[in-house]
C-alpha cells in the first residue's frame, strides 16, 4: 500500500456535490499534480460530513483541519499554504459567529463538539465505496460475531436489552419486533429495509445510506440471522441516485467477497439482498404499502393484523427496519447492550440523528444522546437563528406527522416519550427551526397540502378528511375564516385520527392540532380580525411604515416591485396603500424594523390593475 | 476473489492501520517537515520524499509526516521537527538525504536522538 502523509476527506454527499465537490476535488488535484505532491496527499469522497450548510467541505488529517465553502478560486492559495507549506489557510476556515476568528479544528467547532457519533460514526471519515476502509473500522466484525457465535434468541436478547427502538418515526422496540418475527414458522422470511424517507426536510437516511451502506447491510446481515431470512430488500427511493448507486456497489463488493450469498464469512449462514426503487409516494413509507409496492402492486396500505411479521411481504413473514435503525446495530452486538444504555435514557436509550433545516444558521445533519435538550440542539449545536435579529418561535418535528414545539417548551429533553407529550412526535427526526416572522397557519397549511397530496386515497377518513381540512385553512388564510372554524378543525381532526387506516391519516391532523394547541391567538388574529401578524397570509394584513423609526435609507422602496413606496432621500417614506400588494419585500429588506404589520385594508383594488394596464 | 473468512477481516483491518492513524490520531511519532520558501529552496522537497520511502520501507503504521512554515532559522535548512509521544521536541538542521534517512532509523525507530545533526531540543516560548 502506498504511504501518504495526509489524507483529505472532502464530502461528496448530495448536499456537497451540488455547491460544488466534483469542481473543487479537480481542482485540486491538478495543482497537487502541479505542486509534485499528489503521490503524498490522498484525496478521499466520503459520505455527507453533516455540516451542509457550510459546503463544500473537507477534513484535512492528520491536522484535522476543517475547511468550508472551498471554491475553486482559492485552489492554488490553499494548496501551495497548507499542503506545501503547511501553514493552515485561515481564510477558508469555519468563523466564530460572536468572536470572528478562524477556528481551525474540527472539534473546536460548537456545531461538531457537542454531538456523539454512532449512527453517523463513519460520516465523513471513510471512502463510502471502499469495504475495506468500512472493515478497517471493525466493520462485519458484528456480523462475524452474530454468525458463529450469537444463536438468533442471543441476537434477539442483545437488541432487547440494549432498548433499541424503531428510529423510523413510531420508536417500536426493534428486539420485538425480530422476536414476533423469529418465531413465525415459514418456509421463507424477509428482511427488508426501509429507505423510502419521505418527510420534508428529514435527510438522515439518505446521509447514512450514502456516506456508511455497509452499515446499514451489516445490520440486515445480523437482523436477517436473527429472524432466519435468507432474502432481502432495501427499499429506496428513486429520488435518491447516489444512495442507490453507493448502496449497489456495497452490496456487489459484499457478494465478491462472501459477506452476502451462501455460506457467509464461513457460517454456514446464507443471506443475499437486493435493491428495489421506489418511485417515491410518501404513504409507501408505511409497511403494508412498502410491501404491497415491492410486489409491484399499488402502493397502498391494509388493515393490520395480520402484522409483517407474520404475513408480510408475499404473505411471508417479514420484518422491516429503518436505515437509521440499521446502522446501529453493529456496534449494539459489537459492544453490547450496556455500551448502547450509555446514552440515553431508560426508555428513550442510545442517540438519534437529526435533520436541521429551516430558519436556522447551522443547517445540517447532527447525532446527540437521545435526552438531549432541545435547547442545546437548536443554539448550541444550530447556531441559534440564521437572521440573528429574529427570535425563535417554534421547531416542527417529525414532518407530515408530527407537530410544532413552541419556545415555551424548548427546554424539554429530547425522547419518545417528553416530544410525544407536547403533541409532536419524534418521527424520524426532521426538525424544521422557524423564527418570528412565520406564520403557524399557514405553515399547518403546508403539511396538510402535503398529506392531502399523498393521501393514497383507500380510505375515506383520510382522502375526504384531509382535502376538507387544506379547504378550510386555505379559507382562513385567505380571509373567509368563520367563527366555530377552529373548534370544526378539532373535531374532524380526531375523526380523522381515530377511524384512518395507516398511519399516514392517523398522524395527518397533527400539525393542526399542535398548532391550534399553542398558537390559538394567531387562528384567532386570521379569522375574527383578518390579520396574519407575520405579513404571511397577503390578503390578511397591510404594511405601514413607523415615521419615528425610519431613516429614510430607502432599501424598501427599491425592494418594491409596485414602486408604492415613495418618499425623499433621509426622510421617513411611506406606503401608497392602494398599489401594494402585501408581497413583504419591503418589510424583510428594512433594517431598522421600521416597517409594522396591521390587520388587512379597505382598499381601491382598481389602483394596481390600473398601474399594471399602464406598465 | 476469494471469500473472505474471519481472519481477513482482521488482516484488512490491520492493513488499513496507518491510514486511520493518519485520520483517528494516536500516532507515536510525528515529524515536521519545516517547508517555508527557504526550506522549499534549500531541498525540503527531497527530505519529504525521502522520509515517505523511509516510513514505507520500514512498514511502520504509526509515524505521521507533517508540513510547517519556516522555523526562523533560514540559514540551517533543510530542517525537521521531531516529536515522539510524551518526549521534547527535537529540531535537526542542515539536512541532507542520508542524513534524514540515519535520523529516521535512529530517533524515529529507535528513539535515540542523533546528537551530531540536532540543532535543539525542545520549542521555543510561545505566548
Amino acid at each position: 500500500m502506498e504511504k501518504y502523509r495526509a489524507n483529505l476527506l472532502m464530502c461528496a454527499g448530495t448536499g456537497c456535490v451540488a455547491s460544488g465537490t466534483p469542481k473543487v476535488r479537480a481542482a485540486i488535484e491538478e495543482e497537487l499534480i502541479k505542486k509534485g505532491l499528489e503521490n503524498e496527499i490522498k484525496i478521499v469522497l466520503t459520505g455527507c460530513n453533516g455540516f451542509c450548510a457550510e459546503g463544500p467541505v473537507m477534513l484535512v488529517y492528520p491536522e484535522e483541519i476543517f475547511y468550508q465553502k472551498l471554491t475553486v478560486a482559492e485552489v492554488p492559495k490553499l494548496v501551495e499554504e497548507h499542503f506545501l507549506k503547511g501553514r493552515p489557510y485561515e481564510k477558508l476556515m469555519f468563523k466564530d459567529i460572536e468572536k470572528r476568528h478562524a477556528i481551525p479544528l474540527m472539534n473546536d467547532i460548537p456545531f461538531f463538539k457537542h454531538q456523539v457519533l454512532r449512527v453517523l460514526r463513519n460520516k465523513g471519515l471513510i471512502d463510502p465505496d471502499s469495504i475495506d476502509e468500512y472493515i478497517a473500522r471493525d466493520g462485519y466484525m458484528a456480523a462475524a460475531k452474530a454468525l458463529t457465535e450469537m444463536s438468533p434468541e442471543d441476537i434477539i436478547k442483545a437488541i432487547k436489552d440494549a432498548g433499541v427502538r424503531g428510529r423510523g418515526g413510531a420508536g417500536f422496540p426493534t428486539g420485538l419486533k425480530w422476536e414476533f418475527a423469529s418465531k413465525s414458522v415459514a418456509d421463507q422470511k424477509y428482511m427488508l429495509c426501509n429507505g423510502d424517507e419521505g418527510d420534508p426536510g428529514a435527510f438522515m437516511d439518505r446521509s447514512v445510506m450514502e456516506a456508511d451502506p455497509h452499515s446499514v447491510i451489516e445490520g440486515m446481515i445480523i437482523g436477517a440471522k436473527a429472524i432466519g431470512s435468507s432474502k432481502g430488500v432495501i427499499y429506496v427511493r428513486a429520488e435518491y441516485p447516489l444512495a442507490v448507486q453507493r448502496l449497489q456497489n456495497a452490496i456487489d463488493d459484499c457478494r465478491e467477497r462472501g459477506l452476502l450469498g451462501n455460506d457467509i464469512l464461513g457460517s454456514g449462514f446464507s443471506f443475499d439482498l437486493e435493491i428495489y426503487l421506489g418511485a417515491g409516494a410518501f404513504v409507501c413509507g408505511e409497511e403494508t404499502a412498502l410491501m404491497r409496492s415491492i410486489e409491484g402492486q399499488r402502493g397502498m396500505p391494509r388493515p393490520r393484523p395480520p402484522f409483517p411479521a407474520h404475513k408480510g411481504l408475499w404473505d411471508k413473514p417479514s420484518v422491516l427496519n429503518n436505515v437509521e435503525t440499521l446502522a446501529q446495530i453493529a456496534p449494539t452486538i459489537l459492544n453490547g447492550p450496556e455500551w448502547y444504555r450509555q446514552l440515553g435514557t431508560e426508555k428513550s436509550a442510545g442517540s438519534k440523528v437529526f435533520a436541521l433545516t429551516g430558519d436556522i444558521r447551522n443547517v445540517g445533519l447532527v447525532e446527540v444522546p437521545m435526552g438531549t435538550p432541545l435547547k442545546t440542539i437548536i443554539y448550541d449545536i444550530g447556531g441559534g437563528m440564521k437572521n440573528k435579529k429574529k427570535k425563535f418561535k417554534s421547531v416542527q418535528m417529525g414532518g407530515p406527522s408530527g407537530g410544532c414545539i413552541p419556545e415555551e417548551l424548548i427546554d424539554i429533553p429530547v425522547t419518545y416519550e417528553d416530544v410525544v407529550k407536547t403533541g409532536a412526535i419524534m418521527g424520524s427526526g426532521g426538525m424544521v427551526v422557524m423564527d418570528e416572522d412565520t406564520c403557524m397557519v399557514s405553515t399547518a397549511k403546508f403539511f396538510l397540502e402535503f398529506t392531502a397530496d399523498e393521501s393514497c386515497g383507500k380510505c375515506t377518513p383520510c382522502r375526504v378528511g384531509t382535502r376538507v381540512m387544506l379547504d378550510m385553512l386555505t379559507d382562513i388564510t385567505e380571509g373567509r375564516g368563520r367563527e366555530g372554524d377552529i373548534e370544526t378543525l378539532q373535531d374532524l381532526s380526531n375523526d380523522i385520527i381515530a377511524t384512518s387506516l395507516c398511519g399516514l391519516g392517523q398522524t395527518a391532523p397533527n400539525p393542526i392540532l399542535s398548532t391550534i394547541r399553542y398558537f390559538k391567538d394567531e387562528y384567532e388574529a386570521h379569522i375574527h380580525q383578518k390579520w396574519c401578524k407575520t405579513g404571511i397570509c397577503s390578503d390578511l394584513c397591510s404594511f405601514e411604515i413607523s415615521e419615528d423609526v425610519c431613516t429614510g435609507c430607502g432599501a424598501c422602496a427599491r425592494a418594491c416591485p409596485q414602486g408604492a413606496i415613495v418618499g425623499e432621500k433621509k426622510k421617513p417614506h411611506s406606503i401608497i396603500q392602494d398599489l401594494c400588494i402585501q408581497c413583504r419585500s419591503c418589510y424583510d429588506r428594512c433594517a431598522f424594523q421600521s416597517i409594522k404589520i396591521g390587520p388587512a385594508k379597505e382598499k381601491d383594488k382598481t389602483a394596481v390593475a390600473v398601474k399594471d394596464q399602464e406598465e | 476473489m476469494a471469500k473472505l473468512t474471519i481472519d481477513d477481516l482482521k488482516k484488512i483491518k490491520e492493513k488499513q492501520k496507518a491510514t486511520f492513524t493518519l485520520r483517528e490520531g494516536g500516532s507515536r511519532a510525528k515529524i515536521t517537515v519545516h517547508m517555508g520558501t527557504c526550506g522549499i529552496a534549500a531541498g525540503a522537497r527531497t527530505i519529504m520524499t525521502a522520509l515517505i520511502d523511509e516510513i514505507t520501507k520500514a512498514g511502520v503504521e504509526d509515524v505521521i509526516t507533517t508540513t510547517s512554515g519556516c522555523a526562523g532559522l533560514c540559514a540551517r535548512e533543510p530542517m525537521i521537527t521531531v516529536e515522539l509521544l510524551n518526549k521534547a521536541p527535537v529540531k535537526y538542521g542542515d539536512l541532507t538525504e542520508e542524513k534524514i534517512r540515519e535520523i529516521f532509523s535512529e530517533h524515529v525507530l529507535k528513539g535515540n536522538p542523533v546528537e551530531k545533526y540536532a540543532l535543539v531540543v525542545g520549542s521555543e516560548t510561545t505566548y
